[in-house]
């Protein structure tokens, strides 16, 4: 990866299309790397979820021809929530295989267009239209449920969820690109008007209208480019059943550092665990040799379209034991060691996730978030948060290696990609 | 008078669709000032209707509207679908349709305040995961007869009730606290 760029989610941008949005945040990573002129570029990959939120057939080949990359390759990749991080990973296929020396990941989402309950109702669809939408197709019941379940299994606390909205907000204050930049407390997460027992709506992320964009090149046009690229060395996508009820329960499929005793009563995945994200990172971790995701990892940006979801993923990435999500945010472990939570915490800063404040504070315009982590997680890498940012709180002391995390549906696909310092 | 919270800060009427009619509107002499000017949001109503079908589906909601639970079944791998699938992902084999138990377990549940436009008037609802006994997978259904999510337990017994008139919807099977 040799750039990146975003313009900036919001609750709604009436003043641009999405060609314009598109615009904005590939110019930004072209201004990023100055040698690279837009005749290197070989081609494109576009991503954006719904059809029915855009309005607009064939939208990617639009944002194509704005940006000027008309009669290069193109295609649109589509995967619910983990559209953005299928088209970076999409994008990389094109590199690694040899098709392309250059090429851009664009993503975009425009949600502003309906009215709130009209959009969870088009992002509901994307659960059985025989079987499950009629129910009351609602995202936010069905990840209530799931947490419902993972409380029942594990203990998990209301409590504990709310300390992933209090570190998400807290870390968003410094992020100029975040549009929820507040500090919490437990009690405001959990005073917050329900939306679906037990989620709030502090709980619970916001659609918006974004895009961001990613530029990946082989290693010779990369160092050609820049001094600090960031290497993709690990790639893992993971898939399950689409309706939940579906979901087998068998055995944990294993991390290197767990082992089947740890596991004696637990059935897997059931509603409270994600297979495709832990599919996903196993995959990731063996591409990249990581045998011990906590210690080989600095920092993760993964998919917290809930509280909850954040406490899961913690243990499909393997940085805790299943059922140990909870106790791991508790003692602090994913907060930013050097930002004031208004909390006491013991073990804080082993591993920070969602340093940018993740999707609960800056929003999920869906094709553009996959993106937007792997922008936020390049700068970590690079080294450059405070001049992308205009300070430097956000910056991890060491951040050599990150995982970026995109999940789709009720965990029907996820993919788990990992950065390194490539220079 | 308490001091005002996060919440009190951030409370807002919610946007309506509805809007002015305009006719006209202000153009400047000067092309040159454009770029400035604001942009023009119109109403764009979209309907369709389908002609859906089940599919292979079918048999399950003709057994509603018959007051019949069914699931699948898949010998071989001697494993039942709650919510049927004609084909076992597991061996790739046919399954055979069958009688579903009317009586199960709540395995999750919540109860939602919001929901998709479809289902907002309907909130506040309550959504569980049915399990039966000898059944591997759960089925989708709303519960009814509890006030609130402090009423429902996950193991809570639970019963399928029919709508009389079958509306050839999932949702012609609910489930009661027994």
């Amino acid at each position: 990866m040799v750039s990146g760029g975003v313009s900036k989610f919001v609750k709604a941008r009436p003043d641009a299309t999405f060609q314009k949005m598109v615009k904005e945040a590939f110019d930004y990573a072209l201004g990023d790397v100055p040698r690279l002129k837009t005749d290197r570029i070989d081609g494109s990959v576009g991503s954006y979820f719904s059809d029915h939120f855009t309005r607009q057939l064939m939208a990617g080949i639009m944002a194509t021809d704005y940006l000027g990359l008309c009669p290069k390759p193109n295609k649109r990749v589509e995967g619910g929530g983990a559209t953005g991080g299928l088209c970076f990973q999409t994008a990389w296929e094109s590199v690694a295989s040899g098709r392309m020396n250059c090429c851009v990941a664009f993503g975009f989402e425009t949600m502003s267009r309906v009215q709130t309950w009209k959009g969870n109702e088009f992002i509901a669809l994307a659960s059985d239209v025989n079987f499950d939408y009629p129910v009351g197709g609602f995202y936010s019941g069905y990840y209530a449920m799931m947490v419902n379940r993972h409380i029942h299994e594990f203990g998990t606390t209301l409590e504990q969820m709310a300390m992933v909205s209090v570190k998400n907000h807290g870390n968003a204050c410094f992020n100029p690109y975040a549009q929820k930049r507040k500090r919490i407390t437990i009690q405001d997460v959990r005073n917050a008007e329900m939306v679906a027992y037990p989620l709030t709506l502090l709980d619970i992320c916001v659609m918006s209208d974004g895009a961001a964009v990613c530029i990946l090149a082989d290693e010779e046009t990369a160092f050609q480019l820049t001094d600090k690229p960031v290497r993709i060395t690990g790639v893992g996508t993971g898939t399950d059943m689409m309706r939940m009820a579906d979901r087998p329960r068998g055995k944990v499929i294993l991390a290197p550092n767990e082992k089947e005793s740890d596991y004696r009563n637990l059935t897997y995945p059931g509603v409270h665990s994600f297979r495709a994200g832990r599919s996903a990172a196993l995959q990731a971790y063996r591409m990249g040799g990581i045998k011990d995701p906590l210690r080989e990892i600095d920092f993760v940006e993964l998919h917290d379209a809930y509280t909850s979801s954040e406490i899961q993923t913690y243990e499909d990435l393997a940085l805790c034991r299943y059922g140990e999500g909870g106790r791991f945010i508790e003692e602090g472990h994913p907060f930013l060691p050097r930002i004031d939570y208004g909390m006491k915490l013991k073990k804080k800063g082993t591993i920070p996730v969602n340093p940018s404040g993740g999707l609960i504070a800056c929003g999920h315009p869906v094709g553009a978030t996959g993106l937007m982590q792997a922008v936020f997680a390049f700068w970590q890498i690079q080294g450059t948060i405070r001049r992308h940012f205009g300070s430097g709180e956000l910056q991890l002391q060491k951040a050599e290696r990150g995982l970026i995390h995109s999940h789709a549906g009720t965990g029907t696909y996820v993919t788990v990609s990992i950065l390194e310092r490539g220079w | 008078m308490a001091k005002p919270t996060a919440q009190h800060r951030d409370a807002r009427l919610e946007e309506v669709m509805t809007g002015t009619t305009v006719f006209n509107v202000p153009f400047p002499a000067d092309l040159s000032t454009l770029k400035g000017m604001s942009p023009l949001v119109i109403r764009f109503p979209y309907s369709v209707e389908y002609v859906h079908s089940y599919g292979q589906d079918s048999p399950f909601f003709a057994g509603l509207a018959n007051r019949k639970l069914l699931g699948t079944r898949c010998a071989p791998c001697r494993y039942t679908y709650a919510t049927p699938r004609l084909h076992c992902p597991a061996c790739g084999r046919e399954t055979d349709w069958t009688e579903l138990p009317q009586e199960g377990r709540v395995h999750t549940f919540t109860t939602c305040y919001y929901g998709s436009e479809e289902f907002l008037k309907e909130t506040p609802f309550h959504l569980i995961l049915v399990e039966f006994d000898g059944v591997d997978t759960l089925l989708l259904a709303r519960l009814i007869g509890v006030a609130g999510p402090e009423e429902i337990r996950i193991d809570m017994k639970v019963r399928a009730k029919f709508r009389r008139n079958s509306q050839l919807k999932t949702t012609d099977v609910y489930f009661v606290p027994t």
